[in-house]
């Protein structure tokens, strides 16, 4: 009726406006494409990781124009960094830690709880507003508590984080990196996060995102990245890339009746059905590498679609590859489920030990001071190489840096570069980055005391007694290859090689997270208050009481009847004395 | 609500063209009339308007343009000689045989702010139809009771007066592409094209009402909240109009909230339904298919289901590529923009004539309408808000009123004043300047965060603080007083025994 009519007169006046809208994009090719990756490799320790990658890339410039108009990019992002002027953003939700000495290095590591570094542009003038709104609005996307990042934890490293995207210049001044170790992550993070994904969990790879499988592991770590790329190699233009990862870490060993064989099903109890029609890529990459040069050890099911071979952190990887959009793959079976089992039961004794990690922890007793000691280990049998230290402590551990000590093989390791930040009280932490030569089969050891500092009353948070956290520190480092790398190009290669730029064949770039620290301080009796209250109260009540009984009463002499019993004992003996009763 | 006075006045000239003039005109022209009219809202909010009219006979340019041999041509050739500030209103009245008009229209409403009417016999039925025309071009009681909906008991509102959206001072417009079968369909739509061409210029025209940014996105795998049912005899699938308000809420989790801003924003969906669902149809109230295939949702936006031609042969591969008809979309979407900002072209008498507003979408008179009703509605706001503060600081007094928030409460007075004495000055746009100002500041210093560090201290829990004081305190008076009121007992009775 009445929508007819009035769309009849619209109908008028749009075909005054010109002729229909032209096709003139209809042949064009694409200008996002999306890339998703699943990669599958079994742990020294019989765990399995499972690490997921979502690639979009857009040609197209998120700074300029007023209109936007989105595809596969999603708009809550995209919005945000043309509002905000991001030129890189990394935030990573993480529960649980990745154990590096037994688990080996991992393809994209995440410190407990939550992390967010960003890079802005040089025009944004105001970086620290941008950044207090930037963090509520991501608390707000991914329902985290993203919220409470304020300038009591937010550091602006010098030296660690370098943008992993282009970047003209590397002005630190527009780099903000903060982490909260006590986040909790959970099913209410991965929601939004998957909702992020241009097929959402509904096909391709993210069907297996079962969020009660997913949180029943001993690693979770959900990550997105967005930076500025070259659109080509002349890199005449830009594009941009985000990147949504996501790492678990099943354990098998110990729950699955001592058996290390697995399978998707039992991992994420779902199999591979269809794919994401909107991919361009969907690969699942199993890692089935011979260990100690050895006999294969392991069998895949089905049939790979093809092998990879890549040198990998440093290692040369072999990969089985099932390729979801080649059409041989489904037609044989209506679902893809990646088996693989040990031929022969593998001893477990002789673990690879990664060339770098590195271990932290308090030491020291009582409430007063302490000290935090990083160990950090070189294994490389003849090569030493630097390694980017950075600490980032609460005020409320008041550093002494005169003992700060560095000692490898007995000997004192002065840092070629050292950057200070001391902290203020309530208003910024401390920093601490520094550039350590760890030589070859070493292991270097750094201290530093600190003096707990007593806090307000209010600035405890509800359960003072659980401690508070100190968050991970932060090694950066080019790690010597033992194999030689070569130069592959980024858009070919597997995602998982290609999130950090390889400088050259002969090193690698890795980024470990140490243990998140947990520190008790000296707790006031928060009961107290009411105890001192209730106690006073009392007092004053009892003492109150007396004086109105004093004021209010009327006293008056009264005659004693017969006595008290002690009159009449004293009256008994007296009778038998044959004295007068008193 | 607060009590609110507000007096709308309408600056009009009305040109008698050679021949119109009613005989029983009383006065020689020129002359200045006035007229009022009082709009009830509720008992405290009184909105009187008052038109005030210049009656003048034609000068020699406008006659010589009233000699054109249309309508629209002669309101072409009229516009450069009018009053065009925003508000004021000019009607010609041409005479009753004239041919400018066509046969059976009286009344002939052009582009910008001006009107050619019809004579009539008498002065008074000519007044009648320029007050019909006044209406139309400026606001009707109708329009206001919508702006102040907040007021208006619910019973006396009509289902169109929620539609209208609230005033802001700026809006969000998203069109959103569904497709939720990817594999059957490869949907491409030129929206790029589609905004620059048919809701820039809309945009560029409501720019004085509102900050307006556009945005659009694809998403995948969203469905509708509702399984439409399959109709045997035409072979499609129906979703009846009873079913519709299910349909919206799955979609929203998917559209993404406008993190960054916080202007309301408006839903522009286009559906492509699954190959298994279509073709799909929406049904109106009675039983027969929408022939839009849209509808909307008051103060939300609105949804256009767009089928897909089955390929001629089944096996046609997948997926089929679907190439959206933007111009056939944007209708739909600019004509629901316009329902939701109440200015639908429906219930126009049939003896008007409405010039279409060409490209721009929107004429300079809808425009005024549109900030009439929005400065009536501002200014209740504004009205609205300081009255809440002011009752929760009577309410809890120990709340700190810091210097920049009661500048910011004088600053939202002083503008809602000055608004409102503009309204009664007949300068529409000083007014909604004005009135925008009072909303930006009486709500920067109602939301002010320092007004919420004390809310959450209530006074029961000082009372649970001091129990341990006040009860060991109260037993010895308590005891007292029973001691007291047993003793006067005794008392009372002694003196009978005495007696």
């Amino acid at each position: 009726g009445r929508m007819a009519a009035a769309v009849l007169l619209l109908l008028q006046l749009l075909l005054a406006a010109g002729p229909a809208p032209g096709r003139a994009d209809a042949g064009q090719e694409r200008r996002d494409a999306l890339r998703e990756e699943l990669l599958l490799s079994p742990l020294p320790t019989g765990d399995v990781a499972a690490t997921f990658q979502f690639r979009t890339r857009w040609d197209a410039d998120l700074q300029r124009g007023a209109v936007s108009h989105y595809r596969l990019f999603p708009k809550a992002l995209g919005r945000l960094v043309a509002a905000l002027g991001v030129r890189e953003l990394h935030l990573a939700l993480t529960q649980g830690f990745w154990r590096t000495r037994y688990w080996g290095q991992p393809p994209l590591q995440a410190p407990a709880g939550a992390e967010l570094w960003v890079w802005f542009q040089p025009t944004v003038t105001d970086v620290d507003k941008a950044w207090k709104e930037l963090s509520n609005i991501l608390s707000g996307i991914f329902c985290a508590s993203l919220n409470f990042i304020d300038s009591t934890n937010t550091v602006i490293p010098t030296a660690s984080f370098k943008p992993l995207g282009l970047a003209n210049g590397t002005d630190h001044h527009l780099l903000r990196y903060a982490v909260l170790p006590r986040e909790v992550v959970c099913t209410e993070n991965l929601t939004p996060w998957k909702k992020l994904l241009p097929c959402g969990s509904k096909a391709g790879l993210a069907v297996l995102l079962k969020a009660e499988r997913l949180f029943h592991s001993s690693y979770h770590s959900q990550a997105v990245h967005i930076r500025p790329i070259c659109r080509d190699a002349s890199c005449l233009a830009m594009s941009w890339e985000l990147r949504q990862t996501l790492t678990v870490v099943f354990d098998f060993f110990s729950s699955g009746q001592g058996k290390k064989d697995w399978s998707l099903f039992k991992m994420f109890s779902r199999t591979l059905t269809d794919t994401c029609p909107l991919a361009s890529q969907s690969k699942v990459y199993v890692d089935i590498s011979p260990k100690n040069k050895e006999k294969e050890l392991l069998e895949v099911s089905p049939p790979p679609t093809s092998v990879h071979e890549a040198v990998v952190q440093g290692e040369k990887k072999t990969y089985a590859v099932y390729d979801l959009l080649s059409p041989s793959l489904f037609n044989t079976s209506r679902s893809l489920n990646v088996q693989l089992k040990w031929k022969r039961p593998q001893d477990s004794s002789e673990m690879p030990i990664p060339t770098l990690h590195a271990q932290r922890y308090v030491a020291g007793y009582g409430l007063q001071t302490g000290q935090i000691c990083t160990l950090i280990y070189n294994t490389h049998p003849y090569r030493a190489f630097p390694v980017i230290l950075l600490e980032t402590v609460p005020w409320y551990l008041r550093l002494y840096v005169h003992t700060l000590t560095i000692i490898t093989k007995g000997k004192e390791n002065k840092p070629s570069y050292i950057h200070y930040q001391p902290a203020q009280d309530r208003r910024r932490p401390h920093l601490l980055e520094m550039l350590i030569q760890l030589p070859a089969n070493s292991v270097t050891k750094i201290t530093i005391q600190f003096e707990r500092a007593l806090l307000k009353w209010t600035e405890y948070p509800p359960d003072p007694n659980h401690g508070f956290y100190v968050g991970s520190s932060v090694l950066s480092a080019l790690v010597p290859s033992v194999t030689a790398m070569k130069d592959t190009d980024v858009e070919q290669s597997p995602l998982f090689t290609s999130l950090f730029p390889s400088s050259d064949g002969s090193s690698y770039f890795v980024r470990l997270y140490t243990e998140p620290l947990l520190v008790n301080l000296p707790t006031p009796d928060f009961s107290m208050p009411y105890n001192v209250i209730c106690l006073t109260c009392t007092v004053v009540a009892v003492c109150y009481g007396s004086f109105y009984n004093l004021l209010t009463r009327t006293f008056h002499v009264e005659e004693p009847s017969r006595g008290g019993l002690a009159k009449r004992l004293a009256n008994i003996i007296r009778k038998f004395r044959g004295v007068p009763p008193l | 609500a607060a009590p609110l006075q507000v007096r709308l006045v309408v600056p009009m000239t009305v040109v008698f063209g050679p021949g119109s003039v009613p005989r029983d005109l009383s006065r020689p022209l020129p002359f200045r009339d006035m007229q009022e009219m009082e709009i009830s809202v509720n008992l405290r909010t009184s909105v009187t308007s008052r038109y005030e009219m210049r009656y003048r006979s034609t000068t020699a340019q406008e006659e010589a343009a009233l000699s054109a041999a249309t309508a629209r041509e002669a309101d072409a050739a009229l516009h450069p000689l009018q009053d065009t500030t925003m508000g004021s209103l000019t009607m010609y009245v041409v005479p009753e045989t004239s041919s400018l008009l066509p046969q059976g229209i009286n009344v002939y409403v052009g582009k910008q702010r001006s009107a050619l009417v019809r004579a009539v016999g008498s002065l008074a039925a000519l007044q009648a139809r320029l007050r019909e025309v006044t209406q139309l071009m400026s606001f009707t009681a109708g329009s206001i009771a919508a702006a102040l909906s907040d007021r208006v008991p619910s019973a006396q509102l009509g289902p169109d007066a929620r539609r209208n959206l609230k005033s802001s001072l700026g809006y969000e417009i998203t069109f959103s592409l569904l497709n939720p079968d990817p594999k059957s369909h490869t949907v491409d739509w030129d929206i790029e094209g589609a905004v620059n061409r048919y809701v820039k210029p809309v945009l560029d025209k409501l720019s004085l009402v509102a900050n307006f940014s556009v945005d659009s996105q694809i998403l995948y795998y969203a469905v509708l909240g509702v399984t439409p049912r399959y109709d045997k005899e035409s072979s499609s699938f129906l979703l009846s109009a009873h079913s519709l308000p299910h349909v919206i809420n799955p979609v929203e989790a998917r559209l993404g909230s406008s993190a960054a801003s916080l202007y309301p924003v408006l839903n522009f969906l286009l559906y492509v339904p699954e190959r298994s669902h279509s073709p799909l149809y929406i049904q109106d109230k009675d039983g027969a298919p929408v022939s839009t295939n849209a509808f909307h949702s008051p103060r939300w936006g609105g949804i256009m289901v767009y089928n897909v031609e089955a390929p001629a042969s089944p096996q046609a591969s997948l997926p089929l590529h679907v190439d959206v008809d933007m111009a056939r979309v944007m209708e739909v979407f600019l004509a629901q923009l316009r329902l939701l900002f109440g200015l639908s072209r429906e219930g126009v008498p049939p003896e008007f004539l409405l010039e279409s507003p060409g490209n721009e979408g929107l004429a300079d008179w809808e425009l005024d309408h549109l900030l009439w009703a929005h400065t009536v509605e501002n200014i209740a706001t504004v009205s609205t808000t300081l009255t809440s503060l002011a009752q929760l600081l009577d309410k809890i007094g120990n709340i700190v009123i810091k210097d920049d928030v009661a500048s910011e409460v004088y600053r939202a007075v002083a503008s809602v004043q000055s608004a409102v004495t503009k309204l009664s000055l007949g300068h529409l746009h000083a007014a909604f300047q004005a009135s925008k100002e009072a909303v930006t500041s009486s709500e920067r210093a109602f939301f002010d965060p320092s007004l919420l560090h004390l809310l959450y201290f209530p006074d029961d829990q000082k009372f649970a603080i001091y129990i341990p004081l006040f009860l060991p305190m109260a037993v010895p008076i308590l005891l007292s007083l029973a001691k007291i009121v047993r003793e006067t007992r005794l008392h009372r009775k002694e003196p009978t025994k005495m007696d």
